[in-house]
């Protein structure tokens, strides 16, 4: 089952690569990742998304909490959440295909933030799957570059993530 | 998080290098094993200067680390180590390592170069931090001076609460210039948002533990080194008598419950004690105490003890349902957690009208029991072939009557290890120190080290083999300019023994690469040329008073090397693959 860990975890150096080294060191996978400092610079908060079942979730939430630089975490999965992928995609945009590329953007609800003579950059935010979907939407062979953020997350409702 | 630090006139100035000295005086340290280095000679001046704190130079820091472990073992106070940048840090890995797997306090701090240089390759660099990263409780990297004082004290801190382990601490050389000075405070406690680690067990959880623990049938109490290194052996003892439980000791475990006491099944797992494996097989409530479930107790998991309910105590929730699952997990330091469930233990059989636990059916455990060991009990039948050699169990077993039981007893990895740990019936905690976890060959000797500068007045022998004890016989020199007189208890065998009877039993009798074709040193000559004595012993009429002549030498370091019967192998032994807890060997032709 896929899991999306949320990480609250001291902005030191170092800290990154104790929980990423635990998950290479354990046999755990990562399967998306994302960090950024918070509003308190001495906070990071670290988002992955990984799967597994119950038991070996517990395994690696206990190891991580073990981590001397990790704050607190929760596993958003466990209740109502909000996640969000950012996808940047540029494809190729020759003649006809600018305008069905166009619409199919707009049915994604996505942006074109970048325009060539041949190209187009669209900005995509979403859910993994609503990614995906629209990744499948475009013919392979115009898609150029694909760049993802990993997914961020956070719980739905009053329920906060804090030191 | 931070420390306050109050800046008035009183404050003392120093350099990085002398608040490091100092703060080891002021934590306490005793001892400082190390090795110096470019990296590290501002610390090394400041310490020679101040010389308040006594450092012990070893001849390579891999027995820095392990001579430091030992000292932790027997003490329980954490061990410091000090090593340069570059092969000085790289070095101590392996020790760090060892420290790590059985969780004990250790604090390192080693050298790195100056920080302008980090990342350009520079002369004896290396990235500590990120190569010790998966054997450290945790790590540091000291950007300024100033941060030195309250880094130290949280390094011992971490490395000596909760569940302890190594810290390293890497110091760049310019933080310790002897011409910056900053002011010196060295806080008296810290506190750190993102560390809290337990400090009593889930009220609830105990009570239901005190609960299922009277109304077994046939419990067992399985006990491993967190009671020992939580300061848990009395309590334990006094709630196994108060219920009058049966009780095994895993490796890491042994002394924390009276080795010659009846109760006492002996080591469990691989090389366990017949009746300690059988009893755990067959029990219906297993009662794990800072015992980790590891594959060298359980053997194949899914077989593990088909009918027990298992409660487990452990300081460390990542300990907890790892490998076995827990019934009842209870998170708590073995002191809290245990002082708890034996009040709840009184308080349910006070409250109830029928006697707990039921006598009777614990009766009929024990005459099961006893009936196991009078089968196949290591102690009360003789559990080892007859041979014109010296058996390597009657080596140990003269260990344990020359030494009335008492000594503090180090070992290195193999035979020799197993057959110590079977033979030597540890009354105490603290006595026993050896690598369970890592299985670190060449950890005996500089480990006897630091336990014999820790407890000069006591007997501190290290059971060893001569594979083992030529990976750090360069201690010998240590041990003669500390005079840390151990008594060295080499059982040659001419074989790497574990290694050959793995061999024996599996490949057929093809000994690659475990033999070492009569290139052995003569270890008499060897332990003379470094000042100490050598005593060779051959002949079974001469075991004990040889071994006693070796003892009463108080001052001198003794290597005894003893001839025994290289044939001879450890059992019992698990059977793997697929083997349960119930299935062993017990000799080279009976299998259970």
């Amino acid at each position: 089952m896929r899991r999306i860990i949320s990480i609250l975890m001291e902005n030191e150096p170092g800290a990154l690569s104790r929980v990423v080294g635990l998950f290479s060191q354990r046999g755990y996978n990562i399967d998306t990742l994302n960090v950024a400092a918070t509003e308190d610079e001495t906070l990071s908060r670290l988002t992955l998304t990984t799967y597994g079942d119950d038991k070996h979730i517990e395994q690696i939430t206990k190891h991580l909490n073990r981590l001397v630089d990790v704050v607190k975490l929760v596993d958003l999965t466990e209740g109502a959440h909000v996640e969000r992928d950012l996808m940047l995609i540029k494809v190729r945009a020759d003649g006809g295909q600018r305008e069905e590329i166009k619409r199919t953007t707009d049915i994604f609800r996505g942006q074109i933030v970048d325009v060539g003579p041949r190209v187009y950059t669209i900005q995509l935010a979403g859910t993994t799957d609503k990614l995906d979907s629209f990744v499948s939407a475009i013919p392979d062979t115009d898609i150029l570059e694909v760049v993802r953020s990993g997914v961020a997350g956070i719980s739905r409702g009053e329920k906060v993530l804090r030191p | 998080m931070n420390a306050e630090v109050e800046l008035d006139s009183e404050v003392e100035m120093l350099s990085g290098g002398e608040m490091i000295a100092r703060a080891l005086e002021d934590e306490g340290v005793e001892f400082i094993f190390g090795y110096p280095g470019g990296a590290v000679l501002h610390i090394y001046d400041a310490l020679f200067k101040a010389a308040r704190v006594p450092h012990v130079l070893v001849r390579h820091e891999q027995a820095a680390t392990h001579a430091a472990d030992g000292y932790a073992r027997a003490t329980g106070k954490p061990g410091v180590v000090l090593v340069t940048s570059g092969p000085g840090a790289t070095n101590a890995v392996t020790g760090i390592a060892t420290a790590y797997m059985d969780s004990i306090p250790m604090v390192v701090l080693s050298g790195q170069v100056q920080s302008h240089l980090i990342g350009e390759d520079a002369f004896q660099e290396t990235d500590m931090v990120g190569i010790s990263r998966p054997i450290v409780k945790h790590s540091f990297q000291v950007r300024d001076a100033t941060q030195l004082p309250e880094t130290i004290k949280k390094a011992f801190f971490i490395a000596a609460s909760g569940r302890p382990g190594p810290v390293v601490i890497d110091i760049p050389k310019d933080i310790t210039r002897p011409d910056e000075r900053f002011p010196y405070v060295y806080p008296e406690r810290v506190k750190l948002r993102s560390y809290a680690p337990s400090v009593r067990g889930h009220s609830g959880q105990i009570r239901k533990a005190a609960k299922l623990l009277l109304s077994a049938k046939r419990p067992i109490i399985y006990s491993g080194g967190g009671v020992i290194l939580g300061e848990g052996s009395d309590l334990l003892r006094e709630l196994a008598q108060l219920l009058n439980y049966p009780v095994t000791n895993t490796l890491m475990g042994l002394g924390a419950y009276p080795g010659s006491d009846r109760q006492f099944l002996g080591m469990l797992g691989m090389h366990g004690f017949y009746e300690a494996n059988m009893a755990m097989h067959h029990s219906d409530v297993i009662l794990a105490v800072g015992a980790r479930f590891d594959d060298r107790v359980t053997n194949t998991v899914s077989k593990f003890c088909p009918g027990a309910k298992i409660i487990h105590i452990d300081v460390d929730p990542a300990a907890i349902s790892k490998t076995v699952a827990a019934d009842i997990p209870i998170v708590g330091p073995v002191q809290a957690v245990l002082t708890d469930l034996l009040a709840a233990l009184r308080n349910l059989q006070d409250s109830s009208d029928e006697a707990l636990p039921d006598g009777e059916a614990l009766d009929r455990w024990w005459a099961q029991i006893d009936e196991w060991r009078a089968s196949h009990g290591l102690w009360t039948g003789r559990r080892f072939g007859d041979s014109d050699y010296i058996m390597p169990q009657e080596v140990i077993q003269s260990l344990y009557r020359v030494t009335e039981g008492k000594a503090f007893v180090t070992s290195d990895v193999g035979q020799h290890q197993m057959f110590a740990a079977q033979y030597y019936k540890f009354d105490e905690p603290r006595r026993w120190i050896n690598s369970g976890g890592l299985g670190t060959m060449g950890f005996g000797l500089p480990a006897a080290m630091g336990v014999k500068l820790a407890f000069p007045e006591d007997d501190v022998a290290c059971v060893t083999g001569e594979g083992s004890i030529q990976m750090n016989i360069q201690e010998l020199s240590t041990c003669l300019q500390y005079n840390t007189p151990v008594k060295i208890v080499n059982l040659r065998n001419n074989y790497l023994g574990m290694v050959k009877q793995w061999q024996d039993m599996q490949y057929e009798g093809r000994y690659a690469m475990s033999t070492y074709e009569d290139s052995l040193p003569d270890f008499m000559k060897l332990t003379e040329s470094y000042g100490h004595v050598g005593m060779e012993i051959r002949d079974k009429a001469e075991l004990d008073s040889k071994m006693a002549e070796a003892f009463a030498m108080k001052d001198r370091l003794v290597f005894i090397d003893v001839f025994i019967d290289p044939m001879e192998h450890v059992y019992p032994m698990h059977v793997a693959p697929n083997g349960s807890m119930k299935d062993m060997w017990l000799s080279k032709n009976e299998r259970v």
